[in-house]
């Protein structure tokens, strides 16, 4: 099966502090892989190396396009990355709260569109054709997430569940090929917690997309994810499909290490 | 009685800031005759309006603890007028007439500062898009004004251009300006940004100031042409009503602008960058180009707003560029609730108008305006208007229907 | 050489004020986040009150010591009294507006008490009293050091180490580090927030009156007006030094002082202001954060 993406060596340095210390790590096409390990681990750094927010310290960082070569995103910025099919979820949620859940989305659809600031004065055809796409799009989008009857709403009003769902349904506007999700369950309850796991299924079906998730709910990690990636202090210390990962006596430690209830599958 | 604790409350306020004013208030010494004037009625004066207005402040208070009101019950009357195309048509069409008939009922120095309050609708409206908008702290927004005041001034002066060549060559050039500011500080956060864009400002003025082979120093440049109209010559009044419905007329087309601008792809953007600048990155805004779009769109509006005032007075120099002028088109723009257009209108013709006409009120006028800005600040943080979000028209897919 | 030693006193001396005030500058913005633009005039204030009991005390027939010490003492209770009820009345009911909100409302605050002082007092420029003590020991080292200069280096030097000291090592200080770190936090572990803001303009007022009245004897005369520029000028020390950090307001002082006083000297005294705001620009687009600035690698 073909890469997406593939990580190798990365390492990142804050100061004298290493939190990532040459980790690998690959995504094939279409593929839900998790990245799980203990606070603090890395995962949120991992995220932010791939995305631009870090130049990393070294290491190689590779995005694999459909016939052309892979693109190296080692320090370019954010929303080149973006452009090129990277979209991320925030784990500490970042939407834009002023903003209605409509326009939320139809800013993920910037990077998709162009017109410029004579096209918004003058507003000629092509504007405003690409400005009913931008939004024909967007509703779309919120209906396929169930966002739509809060479509006109502040994105701030939005309960929690709803919240982290419209995060994601801005990260698909920019029509991602990768989809990078950080700990996307966080704070939902079981029932929210179910269905974002048909979502996510159903993304992955609908879309072929290519799914990356940090996430601590480990039902959902074991069900979801094919491959799973386990960082701890940095460095990869296991990685596997659920069925490994689970028995995996490192890992295990590494997590009763840190608090004896976790629960391993 | 129902108010005593209050009352008690306002006393003590009250005696505090007799105590507080007392020195300068009271006492005033002239060292030169050894002489000193105590002047105990001012106790009296500062006395009363504490006790009144902390009493006042107090029933505030208790009131809005009492029944807090939902936000969207808070709208004010105004707003809901804004809301509803049976009630702001009639209006509209009344600003116009109004607008249309004012310079030929009103006296000379009544358009003069109508025309005034013009200029700064169009400065509020430019600044709005950096501040409002963009959400860039702006205390220099005056030097773009000065680059377009003396870019008329001086290229007028030395190569005898004209007002219709220079109105759109002042705009471009504090544009550049803008861009070549923008493009070093645009990388530093909020009020980093704030400070440099005040200390260019203040190198401008100061250039301005001492540079006199270029700038014809503090003393400034006199006698620049007021707009010509087809070659006919006007009187001064007769050229105080065209300045007048030239203003107009340019404030229109940048209220037509700045809401094209703020209802496109350009003005999410630029939201979304008030909102959270990283997160918009990740939706795949580049991050240095939004700013520097607000940046140099902002500044050119201040150039063209500097090419109308040099052509209005006649005169400029230095002192009209300080950074107390950048702080009242700012004032224009936070009063106005940020973002909003009618709210910059109505907060520029406030700030401008009221102490024109408040000049019965003689040196108090800007110790009351000092006053109103904290008064308005407290009651109405968010300014006058709050920009409400727009709602799209869509069309729902036939599969999804269920929902 | 003696020409660079002048100019290098006369920065050091200049940048010395540029630092106390630039401490309540730096001190408000690290807990509330806001450019305090009536800060100047706190310190303008200060100068005005202590000239009134300056001038009364002197037609009473003191003399030297007794009336800086009174001056001065009351000048400073009397900031420390403005700073707090400004606080009060123009920054504390917009705890929980907007950041612009208490900006405008504190650029009013500013443009009142100006017309304030000019309309009570005047709007012409009032001599100054020269308070600094004279005596034996500075006068032997004057050809060195002018006496003012030597005293105002000490003075302010003596309070910032006082100040240092006090936010290090005291349960007050302690709680304003916590509150500017974190203020949540910091209401969680029960320190009380609005307290420490009292407190903090409270401090800060009383150095802008100390740097006021060390300023205003060295100049020798003061009006309404002053304290706009020595506030801007302090404000941007603070942002050079990098805004939030007390070494940094000290040190942001310091290096304006000097530039202004080189520049000057070297240059063109003309541009006394445009050195010290083109050091701000080439210092801030190098280090984003100012000389001591936190870094402000967000955390995502």
């Amino acid at each position: 099966m073909d890469l997406i993406l593939d990580i190798k060596n990365l390492t990142m340095n804050f100061g004298g502090l290493k939190a990532l210390d040459g980790v690998n790590l690959h995504i094939r096409q279409g593929e839900i892989a998790a990245l799980i390990g203990p606070n603090g681990a890395g995962k949120t750094t991992l995220f932010n190396c791939l995305t631009g927010i870090y130049a990393p310290s070294s290491g190689d960082i590779l995005l694999y396009q459909p016939g052309a070569k892979p693109k190296r995103l080692n320090g370019l910025k954010i929303n080149t990355i973006t452009s090129l099919g990277v979209a991320r979820t925030f784990q500490n949620i970042r939407l834009f709260g002023g903003m209605t859940v409509l326009e939320n989305v139809m800013i993920g659809r910037h990077a998709r569109s162009k017109s410029g600031i004579l096209g918004a004065i003058f507003r000629p055809p092509a504007t405003r054709v690409e400005e009913k796409a931008i939004v024909d799009k967007s509703y779309a989008i919120l209906e396929y997430i169930d966002l739509a009857p809060y479509v006109n709403e502040l994105a701030k009003n939005l309960p929690y569940g709803a919240q982290r769902r419209l995060e994601i349904a801005r990260a698909l506007a920019t029509e991602p090929r990768l989809l990078l999700l950080d700990e996307p369950a966080a704070g939902m309850n079981p029932q929210e917690t179910r269905e974002l796991e048909g979502l996510l299924v159903r993304l992955q079906a609908d879309h072929e997309l290519s799914i990356l998730l940090i996430e601590h709910d480990m039902k959902l990690v074991m069900n979801l994810a094919r491959n799973i990636f386990v960082l701890d202090y940095g460095e990869e210390i296991a990685r596997g499909t659920p069925l490994e990962i689970r028995h995996n006596p490192a890992v295990i430690k590494a997590y009763l290490g840190e608090e004896a209830d976790a629960e391993i599958g | 009685m129902k108010y005593a604790p209050e009352l008690k409350r306002s006393a003590t306020i009250a005696l505090w800031l007799i105590l507080l004013t007392f020195p300068i208030m009271v006492i005033q010494v002239n060292t030169i005759e050894n002489i000193v004037v105590w002047r105990w009625m001012n106790i009296a004066g500062v006395g009363t309006v504490a006790f009144v207005l902390s009493f006042l402040w107090q029933i505030y208070q208790h009131r809005k603890t009492e029944s807090p009101l939902p936000v969207s019950a808070h709208l004010p009357a105004f707003q809901r007028l804004l809301a509803d195309p049976k009630l702001y048509r009639p209006m509209l069409i009344f600003i116009a007439a109004f607008a249309l008939v004012f310079p030929f009922t009103a006296s000379h120095y009544q358009i003069n500062i109508m025309s005034t309050a013009l200029i700064y609708i169009m400065l509020g409206l430019g600044l709005n898009i950096e501040v409002g908008l963009a959400g860039l702290l702006d205390l220099g927004y005056v030097a773009f004004y000065a680059v377009g005041a003396y870019s008329y001034a001086l290229l007028n002066y030395h190569f005898g251009l004209g007002f219709w060549t220079l109105l759109p060559a002042g705009a471009l050039l504090a544009a550049f300006f803008g861009i070549l500011v923008g493009f070093p500080v645009l990388r530093l956060r909020g009020d980093y940004l704030a400070i440099v864009t005040l200390a260019f400002a203040e190198i401008l003025r100061l250039v301005l100031e001492n540079w006199n082979a270029l700038s014809f120093g503090p003393s400034g440049i006199s006698n620049i042409p007021r707009p010509g109209l087809f070659g006919i010559e006007l009187t001064l009044e007769q050229s105080a009503v065209y300045m007048y419905f030239l203003l107009i007329a340019l404030c229109l087309l940048t209220i037509f602008v700045i809401y094209r601008l703020q209802h496109s792809r350009i003005g999410r953007a630029w939201v979304a960058l008030r909102e959270d600048e990283l997160a918009c990155q990740a939706m795949g805004i580049d991050k240095t180009r939004a700013k520097l779009t607000a940046f140099a769109l902002g500044a050119t509006w201040a150039g063209m707003a500097g090419v109308l005032f040099a052509a209005k007075t006649t005169f400029i120099n230095p002192a009209s560029f300080t950074f107390m002028e950048s702080a009242m088109i700012l004032a224009i723009v936070v009063l106005g609730g940020m973002g909003s257009i009618v709210g910059v209108i109505i907060a520029a013709l406030a700030i401008i108008l009221l102490p024109e006409y408040l000049r019965v009120l003689g040196d108090y006028r800007m110790l009351l305006f000092g006053a109103a800005l904290i008064g308005m600040m407290v009651f109405r943080p968010r300014g006058l208007i709050t920009p409400s979000s727009r709602t799209y028209v869509f069309q729902p897919s036939e599969h999804q229907e269920r929902t | 050489m003696n020409y660079f030693w002048d100019l290098f006193l006369g920065g050091l001396t200049r940048g010395s004020i540029y630092a106390l005030i630039a401490l309540g500058y730096t001190m408000v913005y690290g807990i509330l986040q806001l450019i305090n633009f009536a800060h100047g005039e706190i310190y303008m204030i200060a100068a005005f009150t202590a000239l009134i009991v300056a001038s009364i005390l002197t037609m009473q027939g003191l003399t030297g010591f007794s009336v800086l010490i009174l001056a001065g003492v009351i000048a400073i209770l009397y900031a420390a009294a403005y700073g707090f009820t400004v606080e009060k009345i123009a920054y504390k009911p917009l705890r929980q507006a907007s950041r612009l909100s208490p900006l405008i409302s504190a650029i009013g605050m500013s443009i009142f008490l100006q017309n304030y002082v000019m309309l009570a007092q005047t709007s012409d420029f009032l001599p100054f009293p020269n308070l600094l003590p004279q005596s034996e020991f500075l006068d032997s080292i004057s050809a060195w050091i002018g006496p003012s200069d030597f005293i105002i280096i000490v003075t302010s030097s003596v309070v910032m180490i006082a100040l240092s000291l006090l936010l290090k090592f005291t349960k007050m200080g302690r709680a304003m580090r916590a509150t500017a770190q974190d203020r949540e936090m910091a209401m969680l572990t029960g320190v009380s927030v609005n307290r420490i803001i009292s407190r903090t303009f409270i401090i800060g007022s009383a150095l802008a009156a100390i740097g006021g009245l060390l300023i205003a004897s060295h100049v020798g005369r003061i009006n309404f007006y002053i304290g706009f520029n020595a506030g801007i000028k302090a404000f941007t020390a603070a942002v050079l030094g990098g805004i939030g950090s007390i070494p940094g307001a000290m040190l942001g002082g310091l290096v304006l002082g000097l530039a202004e006083s080189f520049g000057t000297g070297y240059i063109s005294s003309d541009y006394e202001s445009v050195f010290a705001f083109t050091i701000l620009i080439l210092i801030l687009i190098l280090k984003p954060d100012g000389i001591l600035g936190r870094s402000s690698q967000q955390k995502v």
